[in-house]
């Protein structure tokens, strides 16, 4: 196809979205301007709060409707401008002629209704096609989106399918009936990463196939390698740099630009001297196993979320844990700070097993073992100022609030907020100030092991490298064991000493980071460097 | 990196007396109810002082006499004034809603707290609570008032036992959710005790909803209670409430209406005036559910 010649499908000009007056700043989008020809993928990167989901709404017609207007500018579709669409005239567009797939395709998939059902309301609404023409297009676009055996598909409900299946079958429904743009607005982040490479290469396939007009959004500076013919870098709802994938991620040319590519950590480990402190954390078969009663006259079912791990891990050392999600990593991590009891092995720290004691005895030994969660906006009490939930913990083990209090602003500098940050409640600081509270917070117990669970997963990338830089830094400060638990594997690659690859709660294999990365054993390792996005990219 | 909040922020907690005030100015029909409640609990309180007589003095010449500037309310059957005895009747029907109100909701707190958190407890005390729903309760006041005769106390704990599993239900479905915390899960990772994560980290959870649910027991709670004092199973006939005053009236209903209408009037309005407030409240404590409506 030829597509320079070709007019734009999407033809943004001077678009500005102006927020409600309550909001932190004027517009949600600034005289933004861009074009998407037929056959091309636009990708739009940004952190949260770039304006980069608002274009996408505008562009749908889908703003909330009195929080967020279009002020000025015109987004042309195909040449008809949507802002001065009627709804009527909007509903048709919708499907027709752009199609939108979300980030979370079980929350976006009606839970009632079956999947073909689904699909076809597409052709219900907007063709002539009778009931069973329906059906055969249906099973048509299912294949098509390589769905298997989809004769028995097209009756199941959402929940009986898996998550990138799912994600199929809102591609399948997007693009049934050819739409001239298809608005992709995160699509792979709630995935894990081989469903995420599929995924990726499916909306290429479909795309180069019928020629049509991609506008992604994405955080991930990875997916961009992996599927951009351009990028459109946005910051606080402007546009702040765009060119070709190759002139953004190779020569960027604005200072911003430039500090989120080097955000994005490395898929080459740095050098790391082996460690040699003592053993801090030990697990001896480590089994957590769940039961489901399968209903009534049903065999139980069995579900071995952990089955006999075993790990090591020394002071001052950083061991990840990686793994897609189900793979046992997170369960690892809470039976080892209790928070679950495992089902059988041992758990020694520092040379006791705390693996079965009973919550009495096992109280003093807390303290030595602290975590930090994934979601910043649900680790702190949001009902407690900061300083309270800060020297909870210390005031257990029978610190007076003063003392307790005291090693609490030390601490605050330590992580880098103000120590008046203290008397504040957690909904006045963005997720990484919390992620820093929550560092301070496990801190406080002066514990000799870190489990830092996904911590960084939820934070952009510019403010990730921060929280990652912090607890490096809190490592060799406090001379902690840190066990990593993380599904990307480039931080992994930046923080751990030694990283361990689970799957389906089995460790499958185990090793240096630089040894592991330069010559993964496993097959499953090996397909999960092969699916990161963008490997081939980093590597150059 | 710095500090992005700024310091002035600390002031958009406004106090709870204020935000309480801006609920009330914004919603008339709240204000409305809140006042009616308000005169109803001082008139109970102050019945003595009201011009009012001894509720149980009988006066021949007031009997059946309409309402009057000397009998304002007018008398009854026996010739007992019936301003006198509406007034002493609040008392009786604000008591059983409060109480009722506030005991249901402090033992289901309790109950319901111990069995979200402590799973051991949960199947024993969630079938225990199913066994007591099961139980109607106007068929439990008749039951206790034959074994151990009318009184306040018998009619307040009919009402309040069938009360109590609904409010168990409620706590121990918050407490589930909010267990599932990463705050508590970081709480019980810093070794604080069990009644401590209660009492800190989820008993503020389950406060706002409690409130709301304490107006709709206590309503229902005063409209059980009449209809066992009018059924007779209730509160004793010598102390006057509205229920036994409508059950005394009704015979002579054709001819002196207002015998039954001026107590039926009354717990109308102050049922009404405690559900308006509910519904307020639910709508500002719990702004899911008042979007949706």
């Amino acid at each position: 196809m030829s597509e320079a010649s070709t007019h734009p499908v999407l033809d943004i000009s001077h678009l500005s979205v102006a927020l409600p007056a309550s909001g932190d700043r004027r517009h949600a989008v600034v005289d933004l301007s861009l074009t998407i020809k037929p056959g091309e993928i636009v990708c739009v990167v940004g952190e949260s709060g770039s304006g980069k989901s608002v274009t996408a709404q505008a562009i749908m017609g889908l703003l909330p409707k009195g929080q967020l207007v279009a002020e000025s500018g015109t987004i042309a579709l195909q040449g008809e401008d949507v802002l001065q669409a009627t709804p009527d005239r909007l509903r048709e567009l919708r499907g027709t002629r752009m199609a939108m797939i979300f980030q979370e395709p079980m929350t976006a998939l009606n839970p009632v209704l079956t999947v073909g059902d689904q699909i076809a309301e597409m052709l219900a609404i907007h063709t002539d096609l009778t009931a069973a023409q329906q059906r055969a297009r249906v099973l048509e676009m299912m294949q098509s989106v390589h769905l298997p055996d989809v004769e028995r598909m097209i009756d199941c409900y959402p929940h009986q399918l898996s998550g990138g299946q799912r994600q199929r079958i809102m591609i399948a429904q997007a693009l049934i009936l050819d739409p001239a743009l298809l608005i992709a607005d995160e699509p792979t982040t709630a995935l894990d990463v081989t469903t995420q490479a599929q995924i990726l290469k499916l909306i290429k396939e479909m795309q180069e196939r019928r020629g049509t007009g991609v506008l992604f959004i994405t955080h991930d500076f990875g997916v961009v390698a992996d599927i951009a013919d351009r990028v459109v870098v946005m910051q606080h709802g402007n546009l702040v740099e765009s060119g070709t994938r190759d002139e953004v991620l190779l020569s960027p040319k604005m200072p911003y630009t430039q500090m989120l590519i080097a955000s994005v950590p490395s898929l080459v480990p740095p050098h790391r001297e082996p460690v040699s402190g003592a053993v801090a954390l030990q697990t001896v078969n480590l089994s957590k196993t769940y039961q489901g009663t399968g209903g009534f006259l049903d065999k139980e079912r069995i579900v071995k979320a952990a089955d006999q791990v075993n790990l090591s891990l020394r002071r001052g050392e950083t061991l990840g844990v990686v793994g897609e999600s189900g793979s046992g990593k997170s369960t690892v991590a809470r039976c080892i700070a209790r928070l679950i009891d495992p089902s059988e092995g041992q758990i020694l720290l520092d040379g006791l097993d705390i693996a079965h004691l009973p919550e009495k005895t096992l109280r003093p030994h807390r303290r030595h073992v602290q975590v930090i969660f994934q979601d910043p906006f649900r680790s702190l009490n949001p009902r407690r100022t900061v300083g309270q939930s800060i020297i909870e913990g210390p005031m257990n083990f029978g610190l007076s609030e003063h003392e307790a209090l005291a090693r609490a602003r030390e601490l605050m500098g330590l992580v880098g907020l103000s120590p008046d940050a203290l008397s504040r409640f957690p909904h006045q600081f963005s997720g990484g100030q919390r992620q820093r509270i929550s560092i301070a917070r496990a801190l406080a117990m002066q514990p000799h092991v870190l489990i830092a669970d996904e911590a960084v997963s939820a934070l952009d990338v510019s403010v990730q490298a921060q929280v990652l830089a912090l607890l490096d830094d809190v490592r060799k400060r406090f001379d902690l064991a840190l066990l990593f638990i993380t599904h990307d594997l480039r931080v992994a690659a930046q923080i751990c000493d030694r990283i361990m690859v689970m799957q389906k709660g089995k460790v499958v294999e185990e090793g240096a980071t630089g040894t592991l990365f330069a010559n993964p054993q496993h097959p499953y390792t090996k397909s999960l460097f092969d699916a990161a996005p963008g490997h081939d990219f980093s590597k150059r | 990196m710095s500090m992005t909040a700024s310091p002035s922020s600390v002031a958009d907690r406004p106090s709870r007396i204020r935000a309480l005030m801006d609920l009330f100015r914004h919603n008339p029909l709240m204000m409305l109810s809140a006042v009616i409640l308000l005169v109803l609990v001082l008139a109970a309180i102050f019945a003595p002082y009201l011009g009012t007589v001894d509720p149980r003095k009988i006066g021949v010449l007031r009997r059946m006499a309409p309402p009057s500037a000397q009998a304002w309310f007018g008398g009854d059957q026996l010739g007992r004034d019936l301003w006198t005895r509406a007034l002493y009747g609040a008392r009786v029907s604000l008591m059983v809603g409060s109480v009722v109100a506030v005991m249901s909701i402090s033992a289901g707190l309790l109950i319901g707290m111990v069995s979200g958190y402590l799973r051991a407890l949960d199947a024993v005390i969630m079938r225990i609570m199913d066994g007591l729903m099961s139980i109607p309760g106007i068929l439990l006041a008749i039951g206790l008032v034959s074994v151990s005769g009318a009184s306040f106390l018998t009619v307040t704990v009919a009402i309040m036992i069938p009360e109590i599993p609904r409010v168990v239900r409620l706590v121990r479905s918050i407490v589930l959710t909010v267990r599932e915390e990463p705050y508590v899960e970081a709480a019980i990772a810093v070794g604080t005790p069990v009644p401590l994560i209660l009492w800190r980290h989820i008993l503020p959870n389950c406060v706002p909803p409690l409130i709301v649910q304490a107006t709709y027991v206590a309503a229902s709670a005063m409209l059980t209670e009449a209809l066992l004092s009018f059924l007779g199973a209730g509160t004793p006939p010598e102390i006057p409430s509205w229920g036994n005053m409508m059950a005394e009236g009704r015979i002579v209903f054709p001819i002196a209406p207002w015998i039954v209408l001026i107590p039926g009037c009354t717990l109308a309005v102050a049922i009404l005036a405690v559900n308006v407030l509910g519904d307020g409240l639910r709508d500002r404590l719990d702004p899911k559910i008042a979007k949706r409506m």
